[in-house]
């Protein structure tokens, strides 16, 4: 019990083309609430594509995906729509914020978008609260292009906590940051998981695989290793690390 | 709810964006105000027709005297000789529904004064001719029914003759000479202007047509009888007992005389400014419409570009029809705001006009309606094809969209 995610027998083929590309060949895998896998994989493995299953962003062409105990495979466009809405949050590659808004306007967008209706303040009050996990609350009223990379991506995963989702699906979130930033972003997964937040998150970088509980490898469409990670690296005794190499450098210097 | 967030989603939409906005919407900015402006000048020409149609007099029915023919040359209209002063009289007494009548002559003379001549339209008339031309007399006063009765020697000169005889002086009292007989000017009447034939109505001379008959004419026919109706709906009757009258009165001979209306001359002069207005309001409605392409192709532009910001949308929630209606609304607000900003342009730069060139405008309220409703059509129009676009984006696809 307690897996927030079933997959059975998840096959994706996609034929629009010439030739059908059989992109996912049958993955069968659980993830029980308060995990915190990495799935990793040379492109064209297919983790893409089940990251893009596991959000409902796209139907299996065969198999049974429970999310939460619903099965998703027969539902319609705008039933996943809503399933994104309220149990999926999405932090990307690249951040995906909308340009000239403010962090906090952006961080409000899904609420737009669910079942409640909330009042102008309530907005606000969320969209604040969710600023302070990640704690960007003093850049609020700032614009994408007035932040730098890695508040961005906070800004992101403030928007995809917005409506307290079952997992968070991050996708190369470290992709677009350097290495310090990328630790300061594992920092805030970390902590985050520790809430007791389901996080899945598709990487190929090794070393940010090595601060989730459990790395999956996927080749050619099939999942070809599912190990728990020990030992696992801790976010901000790296950030302290990497903080006392930069003094040090600073005073040779 | 749904659709409250739309609006306000929308609303920050069209914010970000505020310039392309302001531009976007000038294009309907420009068709509203323009549609405004010509169908208010088009209206405000039509009623200027109108009223110099009006200001000939209204219900006013003319009869001529028929044409003559000798030895197989036939004359033009009003040839023949045979209306007489017994004939309007009749017409007078005899016809219900007459309001005044005036027997009229008309000649061209060379009329003198103070030391001056001018070559004038000299003209009879009975003294109720100024009322049926809704005309009057400016200084001095009309001739009265005892000069008519008398075929005194006097009469009522037009602007134009007055400054053309006797410059800035009184005319009242003065004398001229028409055809070497002496006539007192008794009145100067108010300056009409020019007749939308382009006559000048003022350069003009009346006298009773009693005098015209005995002094200048010297002849006893009458060159036409103007007859002027109680009601417009009365016109078409009492054209047809004038002319059953005077049949009578000819005694089974052939009609010679015409009866006619002046209706159908201010029904023809009212349907030429209507075309010019209707050309007027097309012209510009082309404008509208090229208003409204040009939203759908910024609208287009926009999906487009803003491709990534739509998968986000759907990403984290949003429904198709959530982006479909957004971007309807985005267009519909676009075109009905520049339609009320037309609206505000449009009848200024209409007052504008008519205060520079000094042309009658009549900003009509149904242009108004008409063109505020027909922008806004214009922004579910134009912004349909461009919103269902948006809508029915693939999410993974739009995500992945640089």
């Amino acid at each position: 019990m307690a897996a927030v995610v079933q997959l059975e027998e998840i096959h994706k083929i996609y034929d629009s083309g010439e030739i059908p590309v059989h992109a996912v060949r049958g993955v069968t895998l659980q993830i029980p609430k308060g995990e915190f896998v990495a799935v990793m994989g040379a492109s064209g493995s297919g983790k893409s594509t089940l990251m893009n299953l596991l959000g409902c962003l796209d139907r299996p062409s065969k198999g049974r995906y429970l999310l939460d105990d619903i099965d998703v495979s027969g539902l319609g466009r705008n039933e996943l729509a809503d399933l994104r809405n309220q149990k999926l949050g999405f932090v990307f590659q690249g951040f995906n914020l909308l340009s000239r808004t403010t962090a906090r306007e952006n961080v409000e967008l899904p609420m737009l978008y669910g079942k409640r209706r909330f009042s102008a303040r309530e907005l606000h009050e969320r969209a604040m609260r969710s600023l302070d996990i990640v704690g960007l609350t003093a850049r609020a009223d700032h614009f994408p292009s007035q932040l730098s990379g890695g508040q961005q991506q906070r800004v992101a995963i403030a928007r995809a906590l917005i409506n307290e989702p079952q997992i968070l699906l991050a996708d190369e979130p470290t992709g677009n940051l350097d290495s310090k930033t990328s630790v300061e972003i594992m920092g805030v997964f970390q902590k985050l998981n520790e809430q007791g937040i389901t996080i899945v998150m598709v990487t190929h970088e090794l070393d940010i695989a090595r601060y989730c509980k459990r790395n999956l490898i996927m080749r050619d469409g099939r999942l070809v290793s599912d190990v728990q990670v020990s030992p696992r690296l801790n976010a901000l005794e790296e950030m302290k690390r990497i903080l006392s190499a930069e003094a040090e450098a600073k005073l040779t210097a | 709810m749904r659709f409250f967030n739309t609006i306000k989603i929308a609303l920050r939409a069209l914010r970000r964006s505020a310039m392309r906005s302001i531009l976007t919407a000038l294009g309907i900015i420009i068709g509203v105000a323009a549609v405004i402006a010509m169908v208010s000048i088009g209206n405000g020409a039509k009623s200027q027709v109108e009223s110099s149609i009006a200001s000939l007099g209204q219900n006013i029915i003319s009869v001529f005297p028929g044409n003559f023919t000798a030895g197989g040359v036939r004359g033009g209209f009003g040839s023949a000789s045979t209306l007489t002063v017994e004939d309007a009289l009749a017409i007078q007494n005899e016809i219900p529904g007459v309001a005044a009548i005036s027997p009229e002559m008309r000649d061209r003379s060379q009329v003198l004064a103070n030391g001056l001549n001018w070559n004038t339209q000299v003209i009879g008339e009975d003294v109720s001719y100024l009322d049926i031309r809704i005309w009057s007399v400016a200084e001095g006063a009309m001739f009265t029914e005892a000069d008519v009765r008398g075929a005194a020697k006097v009469c009522v000169i037009g602007k134009t003759v007055a400054t053309q005889l006797f410059q800035d002086g009184d005319p009242i009292g003065q004398t001229l000479r028409i055809r070497n007989i002496p006539f007192k000017v008794v009145g100067v009447l108010t300056p009409k202007g020019f007749n939308f034939f382009g006559q000048d109505q003022d350069d003009t001379l009346i006298i009773p047509y009693t005098s015209h008959l005995k002094r200048i004419a010297r002849r006893p026919n009458l060159n036409s009888i103007v007859v002027q109706a109680q009601e417009a709906d009365q016109m078409a009757r009492i054209q047809q007992d004038i002319t059953d009258l005077l049949q009578q009165r000819r005694n089974g001979r052939d009609p010679d005389f015409t009866v006619r209306n002046q209706q159908e001359l201010a029904e023809a002069a009212t349907a030429t400014t209507k075309t010019m207005t209707v050309l007027l309001g097309a012209i510009a409605g082309v404008s509208l419409i090229v208003g409204g392409i040009g939203i759908m192709n910024i609208m287009l532009v926009s999906v487009t570009e803003r491709t990534r910001e739509i998968g986000i949308r759907l990403a984290v929630g949003a429904h198709g029809s959530d982006v479909l209606t957004q971007f309807l609304i985005e267009a519909i607000i676009l075109s009905s705001m520049g339609g009320a900003i037309g609206v505000l342009l449009g009848v200024g730069s209409s007052q504008l006009i008519s205060k520079l060139n000094g042309w009658p405008v009549l900003v009509s309220t149904t242009a108004i309606i008409g063109a505020v409703a027909f922008s806004a059509v214009i922004g579910i129009f134009f912004g349909f094809y461009p919103a269902r676009k948006a809508a029915q984006l693939d999410p993974i696809e739009a995500l992945r969209y640089e």
